[in-house]
C-alpha cells in the first residue's frame, strides 16, 4: 500500500513539473500554429540554450538572471536561424519534408552537442532554502520555475491579444489566404513568430536547467512529451496545450510513483493516444 | 529493354559478390551489404504507406516487436526464430490493426497520425525499457547461441550465408512493392491519399485499404527486424525501436525517393555509405561529428532535392526527348 503522502508529493510534483511542460508546449504549438510546421527539433533548442545557461553560470560565473537573459537572446537568434534557413526554403514542400528537415536538425544538435560537450550531465546548482508543506519537502528552484512559467505564459497572452504583430499572429493561425488578402505580410508574420517560439525556449531553457541536469539527449527526453501536449491541446490551440500540460504532467508523476518512470511515460502516452481517438480536435476543440 | 539487361547485370553482379577476392576486407563489405539489404527492405515496407501520405513515425515500434518477440520467445522458450517469427508479424500485424483502425475510422490523418504513430513506437521502446527483468531493459539482450551453424536457430558463423540471404529478403520485399504498384489497390490508395472524402463518395473502401496497407507494411518490417536481430545476435531498444530508428527508416526512404522501386535502396545505400565513411574517417577521435555531418547533409538533401536523389535522377532522364523504340 503506498503512503498517501507520497501520491500527495507526486500530485505536487507534478503541477510544478507541468507548467515547464506547459512552456514547451506553447512555444512549440504557437508555431506550429501559425507556420503549420512541426519543428521537431524544438526541445533540442532548449537544450542547446540550456547549455548556454550552463556555461554562463556554471563556468563563467555569471549571476544567474543574466544566464537567463543569455538564453532567451539566443533562442531568439537560434528561432530565426531555423526559420530562414531551413523553413523558408521548404514552405511549400510536402509535409513529410518538412518534418524530416527539422528531424536533421534533431540529429546535428544532438550529436554536435555530443561532439562538443560529451554526454556527461551538467547541472546548474542553485543554494536555495528548502521548503516543506505538511510534512512535504517542496523543490524551491520547481517552484520559482512554475511560478516565472506562469508568468511567461501571461506575458504570451498578453502579447498575442493586445499587440498588432500580436493578433495578426492568431490571424494567420486561423486563416492564412484570408490574412495575405487583407494585406498583412506573411513574412513578417513567420519571422515574428519563430522569434517569439525561439524566446519561449529560451525562458524554458533557464527553467528547465535549474531542476534537470543537460545532456545532447535532453531533447529526446522531453521531445516527444511535448508534441503530445501539443496535439492534446489540439495543435495550435494555447489553452488547450495549457490544460493538456497538467494532464500529462500529473499522469507521468503520479504514474511514476505508483509503478515506474518508464511506466509512467507509457501511461501518458497511451492516455494521449486514447484521447486522440476520443476528441481528435484535441480536449477543448468544440464538437463539430 | 535496356532496363531489365541492367537490373540483370546488377543481379548477376550482386550474386558474386562473395566469391570475388577481396583479401582482409570480405567480411567488412560483406557486413555493409547486408545492412543495406535488410535496411532497404525495412525502407521499402515504409515506403509502401509512405507513398500513400501516410507517414508513419511508429515504424520503430513494428521493427523492435518483431524483433523482441522472435528474440524472447527463442532465449526464453527456445522456439525456433522460424516460428517464433510467425509468432510476432502476427503481433505486429495485431498492433497495426489496432492503430490503422481508429486512425482510418476517425480520419486522424496528416501531422496527427505521424505524431499518434510517434507515440506507439516510444510506448513500445520505453514498455522494453520497463520490462528490465525480461528484456535487459536499455542495455539490450544478445540472442541466445546455438553454438553450431544451425538452420533452425537461424544462426551461421559464416557471412555469406546471411548475403544471400538477406538478398533474397530484398528481392522479396522489391516483388512485393511492385505487386501493390500493379494492382488496383495502388489507384484506391492514391485516390484516397488526394482526397479521402472523394474517394469514399466513389465507393472506395477507405478504412479497409487503409488498414490493410498498414498491415502489410507493419508486417514486412517485423520480418525485416527479425532478420536484422538474427544477424546482429543483438537486440536493443534504442536501435530497434523509438524515435530515432523510425526517423532514420523515413530519411533513407525520402532521400532516395519513396515513389520508384529502388528508392528506398537508393537512400538506404547512400545513407549507411555515408554513415560508414565518416565511421571510417573520424573513427574514434570525434565522437559524434560523424552523426553531426550526416545530420547536416540529411538537410541539405532535403532543401535541395526534395524529390529524392532516385527520384531527381529519373525526373532528369525522363526529360530528354525519348527513344524512338519505346521499351
Amino acid at each position: 500500500m503506498i503512503d498517501p503522502l507520497f501520491l500527495a508529493e507526486a500530485a505536487v510534483n507534478g503541477l510544478l513539473l507541468g507548467g515547464v511542460l506547459a512552456l514547451l508546449a506553447l512555444g512549440l504549438n504557437l508555431i506550429f500554429g501559425v507556420i503549420d510546421i512541426v519543428w521537431i527539433a524544438y526541445v533540442d533548442l532548449v537544450m542547446i540554450c540550456m547549455y548556454a545557461v550552463y556555461f554562463s553560470v556554471q563556468v563563467y560565473g555569471w549571476p544567474i538572471w543574466a544566464g537567463g537573459l543569455l538564453s532567451v537572446a539566443l533562442g531568439v537568434v537560434l528561432g530565426l536561424g531555423v526559420h530562414l534557413l531551413i523553413i523558408s526554403p521548404i514552405l511549400t514542400s510536402a509535409p513529410v519534408n518538412q518534418l524530416l528537415a527539422t528531424g536533421g536538425l534533431l540529429f546535428f544538435l544532438q550529436s554536435f552537442a555530443t561532439f562538443l560537450w560529451t554526454t556527461d550531465h551538467r547541472s546548474v546548482r542553485l543554494a536555495l532554502p528548502r521548503l516543506e508543506l505538511f510534512d512535504m519537502p517542496i523543490s524551491v528552484a520547481r517552484l520559482i520555475a512554475f511560478v516565472l512559467s506562469i508568468v511567461a505564459m501571461l506575458a504570451l497572452y498578453l502579447f498575442l491579444t493586445r499587440t498588432y504583430i500580436g493578433t495578426a499572429i492568431r490571424a494567420v493561425s486561423q486563416d492564412r489566404e484570408a490574412m495575405a488578402l487583407m494585406g498583412a505580410n506573411p513574412r513578417r508574420v513567420y519571422l515574428v513568430t519563430s522569434a517569439v517560439g525561439g524566446a519561449m525556449a529560451g525562458v524554458a531553457a533557464a527553467l528547465l536547467i535549474i531542476q534537470y541536469a543537460v545532456h545532447p539527449f535532453f531533447g529526446a527526453a522531453f521531445g516527444p512529451i511535448t508534441f503530445m501536449i501539443c496535439v492534446l491541446g489540439g495543435l495550435g490551440n494555447m489553452v488547450g496545450a495549457f490544460v493538456a500540460s497538467f494532464i500529462m504532467s500529473e499522469v507521468i508523476a503520479v504514474s511514476g510513483v505508483l509503478w515506474s518512470t518508464e511506466m509512467g511515460y507509457v501511461i501518458a502516452f497511451v492516455v494521449f493516444i486514447v484521447m486522440i481517438f476520443a476528441r481528435p480536435g484535441g480536449i477543448l476543440a468544440r464538437r463539430g | 529493354m535496356g532496363g531489365r539487361v541492367l537490373g540483370g547485370l546488377l543481379l548477376a553482379a550482386l550474386a558474386v559478390v562473395p566469391l570475388v577476392p577481396m583479401a582482409g576486407m570480405r567480411e567488412y563489405t560483406l557486413h555493409v551489404l547486408v545492412q543495406i539489404f535488410i535496411w532497404s527492405f525495412i525502407g521499402g515496407a515504409w515506403s509502401l504507406m509512405g507513398r500513400f501520405g501516410l507517414t508513419s513515425l511508429g515504424h520503430g515500434a513494428f521493427l523492435g516487436l518483431g524483433a523482441y518477440t522472435t528474440t524472447l520467445l527463442w532465449n526464453f522458450y527456445g522456439l525456433t526464430p522460424w516460428l517464433g517469427g510467425v509468432v510476432a508479424v502476427a503481433l505486429t500485424g495485431g498492433l497495426a490493426v489496432i492503430v490503422a483502425y481508429p486512425c482510418s475510422r476517425l480520419a486522424v490523418v496528416g501531422h496527427y497520425f505521424a505524431l499518434v504513430t510517434l507515440a506507439v513506437s516510444e510506448v513500445v521502446r520505453l514498455l522494453i525499457i520497463a520490462e528490465r527483468d525480461w528484456t535487459g531493459g536499455s542495455l539490450g539482450l544478445t540472442v541466445k547461441a546455438a553454438g553450431a551453424d544451425s538452420v533452425l536457430a537461424l544462426q551461421f558463423a559464416d557471412k555469406r550465408v546471411f548475403y544471400y540471404g538477406s538478398l533474397l529478403l530484398w528481392l522479396a520485399g522489391l516483388a512485393v512493392w511492385s505487386r501493390v504498384d500493379r494492382s488496383m489497390a495502388r489507384s484506391a490508395m492514391e485516390a484516397i491519399g488526394e482526397d479521402e472524402t472523394a474517394a469514399a463518395s466513389v465507393g472506395i473502401r477507405v478504412t479497409r485499404f487503409k488498414v490493410a496497407i498498414t498491415v502489410l507494411s507493419a508486417a514486412l518490417t517485423a520480418v525485416g527486424g527479425i532478420a536484422y536481430a538474427q544477424y546482429i545476435s543483438y537486440v536493443n531498444p534504442d536501435t530497434l525501436a523509438g524515435i530515432g530508428v523510425s526517423l532514420r527508416i523515413v530519411f533513407a526512404v525520402v532521400l532516395g525517393g519513396m515513389y520508384s522501386l529502388l528508392g528506398p535502396t537508393v537512400g538506404t545505400a547512400l545513407t549507411i555509405a555515408l554513415a560508414e565513411a565518416l565511421r571510417v574517417v573520424f573513427g574514434l577521435k570525434f565522437i559524434g561529428m560523424a552523426e553531426t555531418i550526416y545530420g547536416l547533409l540529411l538537410i541539405l538533401f532535403i532543401i535541395f532535392l526534395p524529390a529524392g536523389i532516385y527520384g531527381t535522377g529519373r525526373q532528369l532522364v525522363r526529360r530528354r526527348p525519348p527513344a524512338p523504340a519505346a521499351g
